[in-house]
């Protein structure tokens, strides 16, 4: 019976993942109505929405650059992708820890070389760029990898083609590279957005929600941890995951170019 | 002049991609005296092991580690021998299901771990498995199988259908055909998928801080824990002693592996 060999991943996936997914899911359609009057949650997916924007549109652009930096012929590329590659590599709640300690009001590093004493993860707007910078940190080395994957499907020819007709390095780049490059951008786009949303990590160990930083996980988190109501946080992430999927589809549709065709 | 231009540009990639591991790394070797100097001193003035000593004295770091270490290697051998087979049937034995269980796979992959604390948490409080080792390598292990899968498959694609269909001739079973030729053939493959598995489970956090409590916890979990015994007092020698233990192992492997890990992950990006 060749159906045999999924047995046992089958039942992993089933059993720990969609089918809990489903029952909790399930529990919480009682409550779905008091989501939508919940003003704790509208806070959290209003800060969720503004870490998910800020952070993939500064991934995307930086992950371009690295990507294109990195897709150039010299010494030692594979040790440079290597090296570009690590921070994604690397523990995110350990590097928060790192990040925590750098962002430190009196000892910290960001504050010595700008000369100021901000005391950055204790307000509102320093709070929020010190994780998106974090955040950048940490995940534009994995849409720069998706990017460097589209950008070695290219084909060579196209480019000579191109140099025959004496297109200079930026004809180049919006006339070929870029349209090529829409199918991985969208993929880079879709997969960045369904994690954005679930950013937990970073928040929980910098600032653990504190100055306005509390992000739909974090909010979903302590409902069910703390306040120990399972109903509730069920329908809290059965309305954030809607909108997860909802916004990561309509995203890469538009990206992928096919809501104007 | 253009080597030039490139090569800054590739420096500035570089430091920018280890400057906070380095910072780390400076910090754990200064003195008590350095940390709290203002303003803080970049090259240590003098070098100490004091704080690498500590968290193996003060705090149960190696019990940290330890745990780590079992629940990483369980979800690694259960992803791997689950997905192996999985990869397998899906790509050499011509189901007829094969494409939408592929894209059955990629919808499990796109979970973020904020929708999945609900039913996690519910799974192992009915199951009695919170602060469980078990619960946990169940956990990883299923989190890891999509991808565990479709690595392998990108792996298990390029292999010649010939030396398999020589094998059925010779009487092999298709078991002994994936024990025996396919799994020692793929052993790189294998093993590239083991260590990006293995580093999931090493550096995942929000379900072990969930899941695990007291001397069970994992090393990031440890980590995030740490403090002094005031809000003043943090102990960032020992904290970032504690990063670069864990981060080494990771930096390390990823340079070590950096072919395999990153054409695998290339791999299925295109295909994705």
């Amino acid at each position: 019976m060749r159906y045999a060999y999924l047995v046992p991943a089958g039942l992993l996936l089933l059993g720990i993942l969609a089918i809990p997914l489903l029952v909790g899911l399930a529990s919480g359609a009682s409550e779905l109505g008091q989501v939508f009057e919940d003003t704790d949650f509208g806070k959290a997916a209003l800060t969720t929405l503004w870490f998910a924007v800020a952070t993939v549109v500064l991934e995307l652009i930086l992950g371009l650059l690295f990507a294109l930096l990195l897709h150039q012929t010299f010494r030692l590329r594979g040790l440079a992708r290597a090296l570009a590659l690590v921070p994604w590599a690397l523990p995110t709640a350990v590097m928060a820890m790192s990040w925590k300690w750098i962002f430190d009001p009196t000892a910290g590093v960001v504050n010595n070389l700008l000369g100021t004493s901000i005391t950055w993860l204790a307000q509102p707007q320093p709070a929020f760029w010190a994780i998106v910078i974090a955040d950048v940190w940490k995940t534009t080395p994995f849409v720069m990898i998706i990017l460097l994957a589209g950008l070695q499907s290219i084909p060579r020819d196209l480019y000579e083609a191109l140099n025959i007709d004496g297109g200079g390095p930026v004809r180049r780049f919006f006339w070929v590279t870029l349209p090529l490059l829409r199918p991985a951008i969208a993929l880079a786009l879709t997969f960045r957005l369904i994690h954005a949303f679930g950013i937990f990590d970073l928040v929980y160990v910098m600032t653990g929600g504190q100055a306005d930083t509390e992000t739909l996980a974090l909010f979903i988190y302590k409902v069910i941890v703390k306040f120990d109501d399972p109903a509730r946080g069920a329908a809290l992430t059965l309305v954030t995951a809607a909108g997860i999927f909802l916004f990561a589809v309509v995203a890469g549709a538009l990206a992928r170019g096919r809501a104007r065709a | 002049m253009k080597r030039l231009s490139l090569t800054a540009a590739v420096l500035l990639v570089v430091t920018f991609s280890l400057a906070p591991f380095l910072w780390s790394v400076l910090t754990s070797i200064k003195t008590a005296t350095e940390l709290r100097s203002i303003p803080p001193t970049y090259v240590p003035h003098t070098a100490t092991l004091t704080n690498y000593s500590d968290i193996f004295n003060r705090q149960p770091f190696a019990r940290y580690m330890l745990n780590s270490l079992i629940v990483g290697a369980g979800s690694t051998a259960l992803a791997l021998a689950a997905g192996a087979l999985a990869a397998y049937a899906l790509t050499r034995l011509r189901l007829r299901a094969a494409g939408t269980i592929e894209k059955g796979l990629l919808l499990f992959s796109l979970f973020p771990a904020a929708v999945l604390i609900v039913p996690l948490f519910a799974l192992a409080r009915t199951f009695g498995l919170i602060n469980s080792f078990l619960g946990l390598i169940l956990v990883h292990a299923a989190l890891n199988l999509p991808f565990a899968i479709w690595m392998l498959s990108s792996f298990f694609r390029e292999f010649p259908t010939e030396l398999e269909e020589a094998a059925r001739v010779d009487g092999f079973s298709r078991l002994q055909i994936l024990t025996r030729i396919v799994l020692p053939i793929s052993a790189p493959a294998i093993g590239a998928t083991a260590i990006l598995v293995f580093i999931f489970s090493w550096n995942e956090f929000v379900i072990s801080n969930l899941f695990l409590s007291g001397h069970k916890v994992t090393v990031p979990v440890a980590i995030s824990r740490l403090s002094g015994a005031s809000a003043y007092e943090i102990p960032w020698g020992q904290i970032s002693a504690a990063v670069v233990l864990t981060t080494l192992p990771v930096v390390a492997a990823v340079l070590a592996f950096q072919r395999w890990i990153i054409s695998g992950l290339t791999a299925g990006a295109v295909k994705g």
